[in-house]
């Protein structure tokens, strides 16, 4: 640049000369024919070209059509005639020429092909600009797609590049250009082993068409070439590197080729006789039917695959149809040919150094998703917590069944819906529905154990049908007030993004926000039941009501709060889990069941075990997914299973409650 | 010859207990004026819709008598008795959409040159049957359903065994009360998730279907189908109170009713609890999933939310609503609220107007039963059943 800032009379004359020479091809281009022009411009380089081709790729630039010589114009008033006129000036040089009548121009409209080339020519000054701006805006182009002619002027512009951010991208973006274009093997292999241990999409991206592979059939492995992998139809599968792995019974995989295609693959190399199949021995009898009857079959007889067999020989015998090939045969003629793939990219050492770097950048791409695994079972462990967490105090330490557990999520979630109503912001109008659905969900908890679950202390399983009762008709309630459709309960912005570490790790916001909230109510209840003089009493009143009657404290009043404390957790975490899934009336009975086995298999009468059991429910729910991750329902089924398995083993759960209570 | 008639046991045992007695009148008059008012044979006074749903409801007071027997007489509050009905339905349904889609596809097979080969068939019904899943080979499980004989023992031998393993699991490490309610429900979700799945082999979520059509009898019209399956189901409850009925007054019958009172002291007398808990379980399931395979062909259509675990839970209300330990309780309870929903539900009950809002009852119905539940079981826990008892005690008095 520096040199051509020296010299720019000289530059000037002889641009204008060489658009002048390249007029027609300028002007009437098309994707063919522009590339030679491209290149001259591009290599004569300098502010004018640049100029010149932005403006070209515009469509900004006009010509006139006596002369030829490209022009910019400005449109001006009409003239006394009332013919348009237009202010021009030369393209090149900016020099005003003055006013022509609008006929005498014609602008010159290069197509998208067109353009495309232009765009890419104008790569090279781009990357030189002095606006940041535009040099990312290149950049992320060039990484998308480089071409080789990109190369030499990307390693200028690295060595100029003053941005570390922008500089480590033209680096990347260099490496990609030489793994699709790079000729000289060394500098390939180079360029690869420079990305290793990259974790980001695009190096995987780049890395594996190097490793792209074709299948061969031969009667034997040819000593030149590049061999990927040797196949065995039926047997191996293809990784991700190019080589074979044996096909294992547990990965749901499909082996790379089937006897059947492998079988197609030597027909069409002419290595076998073409396989008959049923269809085909079906349509050549039925072709040759003449009076009923295929040669001396009657068709009646033709009815099991034995019969087909016997009559299609006649036909064979008699040279109306090629032979069949029995499975025996076929299998035979596969064993005796190798099936294999051979690299497109013709050199081992790039090839070697791919698979190296590819490899390690798998291996920690398959570390990072096992983290990711289990980030994501904290996560679930965590949503499970929070909607038994109400249920480990009404069920695990008063015992009492609440069928309704999960209407209260239900209300949770309704509430803040409803103050979302009249609060717009996002903020403000969860701070608010946080206490507001705890007081609504406490106040409903406390009327129901006033009015029906302090009639049934002494009946348990009734207490199960009462409030399955108060359950549906809670839900019946929601979809008559809410109607069916399912009602949006807003997060505030703040918890809409990610917390990425890398390009496979992500943790949304809000699973970080309802895990720190799972923690908090953890904190919380083991407060109040430890510490405080509620928990000590209703502690009190559930080992032995009479005892603390006679000791003055009020059972029935202990009960009633308890109970209303209980629902009232399970209000908040409905607002926590209708932030994260839409609410609806059925939110609370998709829960119910969960939560019961989560209280149970943790222990009950222990708010440790609730955690334990939501963290063993999540993390095998999670893990079980795992290994078939298309079939959530199938990790839902085996995971049920288990626990019901894991019941018999422990029937009081995790943390098992010890001691006279256990029996009351 | 008629003190030949009066001398077998059965008629003694009714004579003995005139309960039955009044059970099985009721039941025969109301199969016979059924018959009469009906479509098939009778009158047509009676559509045959309706006589598909008092069909059901009959099949719905066969599975309450086995939900009566192992909760109201046994103390196991089991909330996995309706997955046992839909397992039944399964079975039967199976043979009914293969053997029916096998008849279609031979059918349609006629118009082809070669006569279709044993594969050849099985594919075409396969997909046919599986092509909405995704599928076109027929499943494992699937390997009998070609066979009515087969499929008629499944009824009871799937449902049986899933009940005996289930059973034999649970009460060797005596899960009891409440938790092994929750572990029955547990076992229901399980099977439910497990069906909804496509590749599990019952075409998921669409579950089986036109079963309302028995292969082989097309020429048929639905309205003798109808009658005749009311029948066999009122002939089924009949056998199923009997059955019941005689379990519950011999010795075992005692047994069960100790061992739902005071478990502990039943097994310090020297009886093994266990077994006596499973036997009652396994026999509940069967007589479930017979209910279950008469209730679907008039139902027309099965799939996995049936035995969704809320199913369950209805059951127990009916019998807890018609009044646990009496047979004829479970029976009233089931008949009383399935057809009182079903009038509701339907749309045929009149809105109730009342100035500011109107009741509709396909709104409210649900949220009426639901109250329902609370009161009767705070207030009348012996049910309807214990509320006749009571009428019957106050005359004598």
């Amino acid at each position: 640049m520096f040199l051509m800032m020296l010299t720019p009379a000289l530059a000037d004359s002889s641009f204008e000369q060489l658009v002048q020479t390249n007029a027609k091809l300028i002007s009437k281009s098309s994707s063919k024919t522009v590339g030679p022009v491209l290149n001259t411009l591009q290599q004569f380089g300098g502010a004018e070209a640049e100029a010149f081709l932005t403006n070209w790729q515009a469509k900004k630039l006009y010509f006139i059509k006596k002369t030829g010589q490209f022009v910019l114009v400005k449109k001006a008033g009409k003239a006394a005639d009332g013919k348009k006129q237009m202010h021009i000036r030369n393209a090149i040089t900016g020099e005003e020429i003055g006013l022509v009548p609008a006929k005498s121009v014609k602008q010159i409209k290069p197509n998208s092909g067109v353009r495309s080339k232009i765009a890419a020519t104008l790569v090279p000054f781009q990357l030189n600009s002095n606006d940041p701006a535009i040099r990312a805006k290149t950049l992320k182009t060039l990484l998308r797609n480089i071409e080789s002619s990109h190369l030499l002027p990307l390693k200028a512009a690295i060595a100029n590049e003053s941005v570390s951010e922008l500089k480590t991208q033209m680096e990347k973006a260099y490496v990609f250009g030489m793994l699709a274009h790079g000729a000289e093997e060394s500098e390939v292999e180079v360029a690869i082993l420079s990305l290793a241990g990259d974790l980001s999409i695009d190096v995987r991206a780049a890395l594996t068409p190097v490793l792209a592979s074709t299948i061969v059939v031969a009667k034997e492995i040819p000593s030149e070439g590049n061999l990927a992998r040797v196949i065995t139809p039926g047997r191996t599968i293809k990784k991700a590197d190019g080589t074979a792995a044996r096909l294992n019974a547990i990965g749901r995989k499909d082996a790379e080729l089937t006897d059947s295609t492998a079988y197609d693959m030597m027909v069409a190399r002419g290595l076998a006789p073409a396989f008959v199949t049923r269809n085909m021995r079906d349509e050549a009898l039925v072709a040759s039917v003449m009076n009923g009857r295929v040669s001396s079959f009657s068709l009646d007889d033709l009815d099991n695959e034995n019969a087909r067999d016997t009559a299609y020989q006649h036909l064979v015998d008699r040279a109306a149809a090629p032979p069949l090939v029995s499975e025996l045969q076929r299998q035979k003629a596969i064993q005796g040919a190798v099936f294999f793939a051979l690299y497109n990219n013709p050199s081992s050492r790039v090839t070697d150094a791919a698979r190296k770097v590819l490899n390690d950048i798998q291996t920690k791409v398959t570390l990072y998703k096992y983290l990711d695994l289990m980030l994501d079972a904290l996560s679930l462990a965590s949503i499970y917590f929070l909607a038994a967490i109400g249920l480990a105090i009404t069920f695990g330490v008063m015992r009492v069944i609440n069928m309704a557990h999960g209407e209260f999520i239900m209300m949770g979630a309704y509430t803040g819906y409803v103050v979302q109503l009249f609060v717009p912001n996002y903020t403000l109008s969860i701070a608010i529905a946080v206490p507001a659905a705890f007081l609504v969900t406490f106040a409903a908890g406390v009327a129901m154990e006033r009015l029906v679950i302090r009639h049934l202390y002494k009946r348990p399983l009734e207490t199960l049908l009462a409030t399955f009762g108060i359950s549906i008709a809670l839900q019946q309630l929601a979809k008559n007030i809410f109607g069916t459709q399912a009602r949006p309960l807003t997060a505030p912005s703040w918890l809409d993004g990610a917390f990425a570490v890398n390009d496979v790790l992500a943790i949304s916001n809000i699973r970080i926000a309802i895990f720190c909230l799972a923690l908090s109510f953890l904190g919380l209840l083991l407060y109040v039941m430890k510490r405080t003089r509620f928990g000590l009493e209703t502690r009190t009143v559930t080992q032995n009501p009479a005892m603390a009657a006679s000791m003055g404290i009020n059972p029935d009043r202990i009960n009633m709060l308890t109970f209303g404390f209980g629902s009232g957790i399970a209000g908040i975490a409905g607002v926590a889990i209708g932030l994260y899934s839409k609410v609806t009336s059925e939110l609370g009975a998709d829960y119910i069941v969960q939560s019961f086995m989560t209280v149970v298999v943790g222990g009950v009468g222990n708010i440790w075990g609730t955690l334990a059991g939501a963290a063993m429910i999540g993390t095998l729910q999670k893990s079980i997914e795992w290994f078939n991750p298309s079939n959530t329902l199938a990790a839902q089924t085996y995971m049920v299973i288990f626990i019901i398995l894991f019941i018999q083993f422990r029937p009081r759960g995790i943390i098992a409650q010890k001691g006279r209570a256990v029996e009351a | 010859m008629s003190k030949l008639f009066q001398e077998t046991v059965l008629v003694q045992y009714l004579f003995r207990n005139p309960s039955i007695l009044i059970f099985l009148g009721t039941l025969a008059g109301v199969c016979l004026a059924v018959t009469i008012l009906g479509e098939g044979f009778g009158l047509g006074l009676i559509s045959t819709s309706f006589i598909k749903t008092l069909g059901k409801t009959l099949c719905l007071c066969i599975i309450a008598i086995a939900m009566d027997l192992v909760w109201g007489f046994c103390g196991i509050l089991s909330l996995g008795h309706f997955a046992f009905f839909a397992l039944g339905g399964y079975m039967i349904g199976m043979w009914m959409m293969f053997a029916r889609t096998k008849i279609i596809v031979i059918e349609a097979a006629k118009n082809n040159v070669l006569p279709p080969t044993p594969a050849e068939i099985s594919e075409a019904v396969g997909t046919q049957i599986f092509g909405v899943v995704g599928g076109a080979e027929i499943p494992m499980v699937w390997a009998f359903a070609d066979s009515l004989w087969a499929q008629i023992a499944f009824i009871v031998l799937v449902p049986g065994l899933l009940a005996y393993l289930f059973g034999w699991l649970a009460f060797r490490s005596r899960v009891n009360g409440v938790y092994l309610s929750i572990l029955t429900q547990a076992m229901t979700l399980a099977l439910s998730l497990y069906l909804l799945q496509n590749d599990s082999g019952f075409r998921g979520n669409n579950g089986l279907s036109g079963l309302q059509n028995v292969p082989g009898l097309d020429d048929v019209p639905q309205s003798i189908l109808s009658i005749t399956f009311f029948l066999v189901s009122g002939l089924a409850l009949a056998t199923t109170y009997l059955m019941a009925a005689a379990v519950v007054g011999s010795k075992l019958g005692n047994i069960i009713r100790g061992i739902r009172d005071n478990e502990a002291r039943v097994r310090f007398l020297g009886y093994n609890v266990e077994s006596y808990k499973l036997f009652i379980f396994v026999l509940t399931a069967m007589v479930a999933a017979v209910a279950g395979a008469l209730y679907y062909p008039q139902a027309g259509i099965i799939n996995p939310t049936e035995l969704a675990p809320i199913a369950s839970i209805y059951l127990a209300v009916w019998v807890a609503i018609g009044g646990r330990g009496r047979i004829y309780g479970a029976v009233i309870g089931a008949a009383f609220v399935s057809l009182l929903s079903s009038y509701f539900t339907s749309g045929q009950a009149p809105d109730i107007p009342l100035g500011f809002a109107t009741i509709i009852w396909t709104d409210w119905w649900l949220i009426l039963l639901g109250f329902s539940f609370v009161v009767v079981t705070i207030y009348a826990p012996q049910g309807l059943g214990g509320f006749i008892e009571k009428l019957a005690r106050q005359e004598k008095g």
